[in-house]
């Protein structure tokens, strides 16, 4: 008998899964600094993630965090920064360095047999890196080259300011540099950031994957004898100043044959009970390949090779964003179709078997996103950093599983207003 | 050492099973032996659009995406210069609907009008925005062009030019369709949290109906040995100016392969490798500098390309690039050295191999090359790597008449 290709196979509703965020195992070392680790996975490698409180809402003068995080592995008082460099290369592992707004990093990511021997430096960058003033000089001229570049590119150009105007150029959300900031840095204020915020520090680990059985003590020798977490860092608040103008056409290349479009509203960070249901939203609106945006801008007109909405879910604050690059003859239209679909959701309630795909794939997706000791510590990570707990993950599950469509047309009342969304195009 | 086992059905569908029991998840990856390097010349692009048109409903299912994101599922695809990969992860108890949408585009394309016109202008859209619209997008346009006189590597994957994306017709996608995407014509790999039992029965179920088609033999045009050195000169509003050398190498068959992808870690793998501490750090004449290859199946392209330091002069930068090449033509390496890429190589490999979606890629592409055991033979191939090899390559592939360069100078 021939198979019959037109009834889809019976699946099991991702909404009926159990999914669980396996738990994590918790130590401190000698000096107080918290490990959280989970422990799995099939290959015999590792991460450690080092999170400091040095993101650049404490700096005082621009770039001076990402500039600190950058060179943190560019020369300590024992080795040059190529020697440093290459002593993690030679063993295979990578030494990569991240600065946020609330948070840097240093994370290393390495085979599990060669733990032992790269830990030290990990260590050692952390407490007597010493910043040469030919590598800030280096550093800088790369950087402007690098700025030169991307100011050419619309979509750079659109990124920086829809956040200037949503959070304010005041503000550690809508700041970003402008070639003096990197003129204006010298060695004294990297000094001075990382004997604050890194030496004397504070900070917390994440630990994944297949460990040595003497991690703990390893960690406690190179890492648990630094003076971390001694002294109280204070937390930052910068009042967020959103633009009072609401729309902007900005020609950056004449010759450019597409525009950048960025429409976005602030929104409030996860704490806020409507986060979970707008997520929901957000996947019909957006925010996935079948999403409604994709489905109209794309796969029916063809303006854009993708278009995507988003919830920016920074610690504070936060924003919906809609972000694409669409062809310069075509900006106007996409913008326009944007708007009908936030009215279609305002005023039309989704069908339930549209929200019901919807919550399938998301559901189906986290599941994904879990498999993987990487995956998993990360996620305990974005909770631990943001002050959320595993009850956040369980009540988001719940929301997604049980939310209806007249929540849904509600939430876009409140949210998808076309006169609360700040509007950009950079041709 | 990633265990798999092979069968293959009648239609010629070779299968590949990798079990995974502690993922609650399988993936399902389908490769076609069909890159842009099976266009016709006058139709390039194709194989990428393609690609596109492969969610655009099948002869039973008139949406792709919808059952499979039903099914807690997400998919995508790329194309390169040899072979075009599809991919879903599906939550492993909904496996089924992942052979149905799968098995359903194999057996035909819904082939409909209106996908065709969309698509064009998606990938006329993604042309722009990557090769247009973006400062040296159109490089390595030129660089193909340049490198390449036969070899259909001469052209990228988004194709030569748009004109071929908008005026395909939908007589060359049903052609293109029947000639290439056929049972005996592709590699489906499962893996995850999967039975070898069960996916034998399911590829039975849902792809052994399907009918071979007649068997691709494929024969390109072999690029001819380059005698003599080539140069382009490119101005262009673009803020920085910008230096490309390529040298032709051997392809993913050729003994001196997996020396030659050491030579390009010794290079530029990482910021401990040659170029970036003696030509950005030391002599400050790039301000960011890369030596890559793409692992093509056919003979490839080892390529330095690097952004100079204002004020610098192409000849200083050319110099010194070169200057750097012929000391790992006339210096052997310490062993230290070696370790380090073989190490760093050896590192790449385990991060790799962490997921199954990886894996699953991996084994489709290995057994393309003939053997998906290949896969766990690679280290063991790294390892063998002497000093004296790498020379000897390098030697091989840094001359003066076989290589391209591109100097990329900015207008203002």
């Amino acid at each position: 008998m021939a198979v019959d290709r037109i009834v889809a196979p019976i699946i099991k509703d991702a909404i009926d899964f159990d999914i669980q965020l396996k738990p994590y195992q918790k130590f401190a070392l000698d000096n107080g600094v918290e490990v959280y680790a989970y422990e799995g996975g099939s290959q015999e490698v590792l991460l450690v993630d080092m999170v400091f409180d040095a993101g650049n809402t404490y700096e005082e003068k621009n770039w001076v965090a990402a500039a600190t995080n950058f060179l943190l592995k560019n020369g300590t008082s024992t080795k040059s920064s190529f020697e440093i460099t290459d002593a993690f290369e030679f063993y295979g592992a990578h030494l990569n360095r991240t600065c946020t707004n609330e948070t840097a990093t240093v994370t290393l990511h390495c085979l599990t047999k060669h733990f032992e021997e790269v830990i030290p430096l990990m260590g050692e960058i952390i407490s007597q890196a010493t910043f040469p003033e030919k590598e800030i000089a280096i550093l800088k001229q790369n950087q402007i080259q690098r700025l030169l570049l991307n100011l050419k590119k619309g979509d750079f150009i659109a990124n920086r300011l829809i956040d200037e105007y949503l959070f304010g150029f005041e503000h550690p959300y809508g700041k970003y540099s402008v070639e003096q900031d990197y003129k204006n840095i010298n060695r004294e204020d990297l000094v001075a950031f990382y004997d604050k915020y890194y030496k004397q520090g504070k900070c917390v680990i994440f630990i994944a994957g297949k460990f040595p059985s003497n991690i703990e003590a390893l960690l406690n020798k190179h890492i648990g004898q630094l003076a971390l977490n001694k002294k109280e860092i204070k937390e930052q608040i910068h009042p967020i100043v959103s633009a009072t103008q609401k729309k902007y056409s900005i020609v950056n290349d004449a010759a450019s044959v597409q525009g950048s479009i960025r429409l976005a509203r602030p929104f409030p960070n996860r704490h806020h009970p409507d986060f979970p249901a707008a997520q929901v939203l957000n996947n019909i609106f957006g925010g996935f390949f079948g999403s409604r945006l994709m489905s109209n801008i794309r796969e029916d007109k063809g303006y854009t090779y993708g278009i995507h909405s988003y919830l920016q879910n920074y610690k504070h604050a936060g924003a919906w964003m809609v972000s694409t690059d669409a062809g310069k003859d075509v900006c106007k239209a996409t913008i326009e179709e944007v708007y009908k679909e936030m009215k279609k959701l305002r005023e039309t309630l989704v069908e339930p078997d549209e929200l019901k795909l919807v919550k399938n794939y998301m559901l189906g997706a986290l599941l994904g996103d879990l498999d993987g000791p990487f995956q998993i510590i990360s996620r305990w990570k974005s909770y631990l950093l943001n002050d959320l707990t595993a009850d956040y993950f369980y009540n988001t599950i719940q929301v997604v599983r049980e939310v209806q469509p007249e929540q849904i047309l509600a939430l876009a009342n409140t949210y998808l207003k076309e006169e609360d969304f700040y509007e950009l195009v950079v041709y | 050492m990633i265990q798999f086992e092979k069968f293959q059905l009648d239609n010629g569908l070779k299968v590949l099973v990798h079990q995974d029991t502690s993922t609650p998840m399988a993936v399902v990856n389908v490769l076609y032996n069909v890159g842009a390097k099976d266009e016709d010349p006058a139709k390039t692009g194709f194989a990428h659009l393609f690609e596109h048109l492969m969610f655009g409903g099948s002869i039973n299912i008139p949406v792709y995406d919808e059952p499979l994101q039903r099914a807690g599922g997400e998919n995508n695809a790329y194309t390169t210069n040899d072979l075009t990969n599809y991919y879903c992860q599906i939550p492993a108890e909904n496996i089924e609907t992942a052979f149905w949408l799968e098995s359903d585009r194999m057996l035909s394309l819904a082939f409909s009008k209106k996908s065709l016109e969309v698509q064009r202008k998606v990938v006329c859209e993604e042309f722009k925005e990557h090769y247009i619209n973006k400062p040296y997008g159109d490089a390595w346009h030129k660089m193909r062009s340049l490198a390449y006189s036969k070899h259909p590597y001469r052209w990228m994957t988004i194709g030569a030019s748009l004109s071929h994306v908008e005026d395909a017709t939908m007589q060359d996608v049903k052609d293109f369709f029947f000639q290439f995407y056929r049972p005996n014509n592709a590699i489906l790999v499962v893996t995850g949290n999967v039975q070898t039992e069960q996916v034998k029965q399911l590829a039975e179920k849902w792809f052994g109906p399907i009918e071979a088609g007649t068997p691709y033999v494929r024969s390109l045009p072999k690029e001819p040995v380059q005698e003599k050195s080539r140069t382009m000169d490119v101005r262009a509003d673009v803020p920085l100016d910008m230096l490309m050398m390529t040298w032709h190498m051997g392809g993913r068959f050729d003994e001196g392969y997996h020396a030659t992808d050491l030579i390009t870690e010794v290079l530029g793998g990482g910021t401990s490798a040659r170029l970036y501490e003696q030509l950005i750090k030391v002599k400050q004449i790039f301000s960011s500098i890369d030596c890559y290859h793409f692992g093509t199946v056919d003979p490839g392209l080892l390529v330095i390309e690097g952004k100079l330091v204002k004020g610098i002069s192409m000849t200083v930068a050319e110099k010194a690039v070169l200057e750097e090449v012929e000391k790992i033509k006339n210096e052997i390496l310490d062993a230290k050295e070696v370790q380090k890429v073989i190490n760093k190589t050896e590192s790449v490999i385990c991060f790799e191999d962490m997921s199954i979606m990886n894996r699953a890629h991996s084994l489709a592409f290995y057994e393309l090359l003939g053997d998906a055991d290949l896969m766990n033979k690679e280290l063991s191939l790294y390892q063998k790597v002497t000093p004296a090899m790498i020379q000897q390559t390098a030697k091989q592939i840094f001359q003066d008449t076989n290589r391209n360069t591109l100097y990329y100078y900015s207008k203002s």
